[in-house]
């Protein structure tokens, strides 16, 4: 319903005759019909074509500067040399140099590894796995108890990067200080190891898997939510256990906004290293934690040598900007889907 | 409204079985916060001793670092910067796409869209290289310029809903009453969406404040540090044993996160369900 209406507005049809709304700036259509002729495309254009684009400027201008730029940018940077040690007066177009070297980089195996590591496993046990499990699980609690839950899972994603990694920094640590040996210690289980060196990968996975999972959870929420009360009753009344109404009536319903956070959500892990820069910065060790995201900032913008390779950065860089243009342009399609299906508006519990 | 699915009132012990052991960990770790920010060093969860010294950076001036309270100051600006500058753009540019007849309007939907899901971090090389071609780099603006464009999508996404949902007989019976298309905007529908500008500002304020890699990358000198990448330093340089500072700036530097999940949880709840980045 909403689409219909979106799609009739801007178009004014149902503008009353002679209403202020129409009354034509340049004159040229009404002088040959009067009433009729104040509904004249033209004039009834004239005003609201002026204040859409004032209204669009500057929000064009910034797509344009700080998207369109940089795209043709960094497919030109990959094309160079430049680096620190060049300067911006010095570079060389090298051709597709940089990408041959990253061909034939013997880290390249490993940061694709670790990158569909990071990516899987985390879109798969938290932002997909855990979120549907609290979706689920809260769900079955009085509204007032679920609402809790839920929102206990947005802790994490409201908290800054910075203070949120320097928790689990702290929890992971060496004994006498860290958390998590303690716990482990008082179930019986002899540790003594600082787990962000010992285990960085799960690590690594749960520390994006506490912030991605709320996400989800709330998407699906919201799509439990909407499945007709009526089914779950007829359902429980002809004696159906939990699991049952789980397995045969919700999780079918929750096809689209699995799909759908199963996408969004790859691209963005894809692109996303700043937990991983704060935990580990791909250590310990050489690149044990490096995804293809971070090892892209690391060439071009913080490297350790002190001559950061933005020529090789952007080409690292690129293969992302590809992927995440080619993907988000899927989601035209798929959010168009969205609007169709109309999905009622999000639980404000 | 209908929140729980038991109609009959079985009780679930399943789902609290599930939900207390896997929600503990992430209470945990709020809690040890705010524990070590006032103790004198902690074993796991045990405070040694209890004390308010961890606060005294707030009072104290650590000549070799810049005070806390410009840090601070630098980073309210930032946030307040970016909240006004994407309200501003947004609110307008979302009107347009929402009420206007816009040449291309489905183009700018699409693009929109497109925007709206595409990483826009991958483009970090080339924004770093461009604000130092514009004379941006290291100035609190340029992060601000880079970081208002990177969220703008967003937030035109967010605000465009709340245009949808206004029903169009406020505005004709303004248009009606004589007025041009702009008064109409501002007097008339401007003040019915005051809801979804208040979340988007809200939300818009907080991402600032707790942005971390745009001013890291950005403006990494003195005079534009901000909180998060002071707490950063501090984060690479502590001790493993001396946490009582750095929780307690860490502490400090959440009180207006923490100020607004307690008080405008429910906009936030509707926002973040309009998948934003994480």
């Amino acid at each position: 319903m909403r689409e219909e209406r979106r799609a009739l507005f801007p178009e004014e049809p149902v503008q009353p005759v002679g209403s202020p709304g129409g009354v034509p700036a340049g004159g040229s259509g009404e002088a040959a019909g009067g009433a009729r002729g104040l509904l004249s495309a033209a004039g009834r254009r004239a005003a609201p074509w002026r204040l859409a684009l004032l209204f669009l400027l500057p929000f064009a201008v910034v797509v344009a500067v700080f998207f369109f730029v940089p795209v043709v940018l960094t497919l030109l940077l990959s094309l160079t040399d430049v680096s620190v040690a060049t300067g911006l007066g010095g570079f060389r177009w090298v051709g597709l140099e940089n990408y041959r070297r990253i061909l034939t980089d013997p880290v390249a195996g490993l940061l694709l590894r670790n990158t569909f590591l990071y990516v899987g496993a985390t879109l798969v046990l938290f932002n997909v796995g855990l979120a549907m499990v609290l979706a689920l699980a809260s769900s079955f609690l009085p509204d007032r108890w679920g609402g809790l839950f839920r929102a206990a899972w947005l802790l994490p994603r409201i908290t800054p990067s910075v203070v949120y990694v320097l928790m689990w920094k702290y929890f992971a640590a060496e004994p006498p200080y860290g958390v998590l040996n303690q716990v482990l210690g008082w179930l019986g289980v002899e540790a003594s190891q600082n787990w962000l060196y010992a285990r960085p990968w799960p690590m690594i996975i749960a520390i994006n898997g506490f912030v991605g999972a709320s996400m989800g959870m709330i998407i699906f929420s919201a799509a439990i939510r909407a499945i007709p009360r009526e089914q779950l009753v007829a359902a429980q009344v002809d004696g159906a256990s939990s699991w049952s109404l789980i397995r045969h009536i919700i999780l079918p319903q929750l096809r689209w906004p699995v799909l759908f956070v199963a996408a969004y959500q790859t691209l963005s892990l894809l692109a996303s290293y700043e937990y991983i820069l704060l935990a580990t910065d791909g250590g310990p060790g050489f690149y044990t934690t490096e995804v293809w995201a971070l090892y892209a900032f690391h060439t071009a913008l913080s490297n350790y040598f002190g001559n950061a390779q933005f020529g090789l950065g952007a080409a690292l860089a690129t293969v992302l900007v590809i992927i995440g243009i080619i993907a988000s342009v899927l989601y035209l399609r798929f959010f168009n889907f969205r609007a169709m299906t109309g999905r009622p508006r999000i639980e404000v519990t | 409204m209908l929140g729980n699915i038991s109609e009959t009132r079985r009780p679930a012990w399943g789902a609290w079985l599930l939900l207390v052991p896997v929600t503990l960990p992430v209470v945990a770790l709020y809690a040890w916060l705010l524990l070590a920010s006032w103790s004198d060093g902690m074993e796991g969860f045990r405070p040694l001793a209890l004390t308010a010294e961890n606060w005294s950076f707030l009072w104290t001036e650590d000549p070799f670092a810049p005070s806390i309270w410009r840090i601070t100051w630098n980073t309210l600006l930032f946030a307040v910067m970016v909240a006004l500058g994407e309200i501003g753009l947004a609110s307008t540019a979302a009107y347009a796409l929402s009420r206007l007849h816009v040449p291309g309007r489905r183009f700018w939907l699409g693009l929109l869209i497109v925007l709206h899901a595409f990483p826009g971090i991958t483009l970090l090389v080339a924004i770093f290289m461009l604000l130092q071609r514009l004379g941006l780099y290291d100035t609190l603006i340029g992060v601000v310029l880079a970081k208002i464009a990177l969220e703008l999508p967003f937030h035109v996404w967010v605000l465009k809903g709340f245009y949808d949902q206004v029903s169009w007989d406020h505005e004709m019976a303004a248009l009606l009453d004589g007025a041009d298309r702009l008064t109409t905007w501002r007097r008339v529908v401007l003040p019915i969406v005051r809801p979804g500008l208040v979340a988007s500002g809200v939300f818009a304020f907080l991402s600032g404040w707790s942005e971390f890699l745009l001013p890291y990358v950005l403006a990494p000198g003195a005079d534009t540090q901000t909180l998060p990448v002071y707490l950063s330093s501090l984060l690479s340089q502590a001790d493993v044993a001396d946490y009582g500072t750095v929780s307690a700036v860490a502490v400090f530097y959440m009180i207006p996160v923490l100020a607004v999940y307690f008080f405008l949880q429910r906009f936030l709840v509707a926002l973040y369900a309009g998948g934003v980045k994480r």
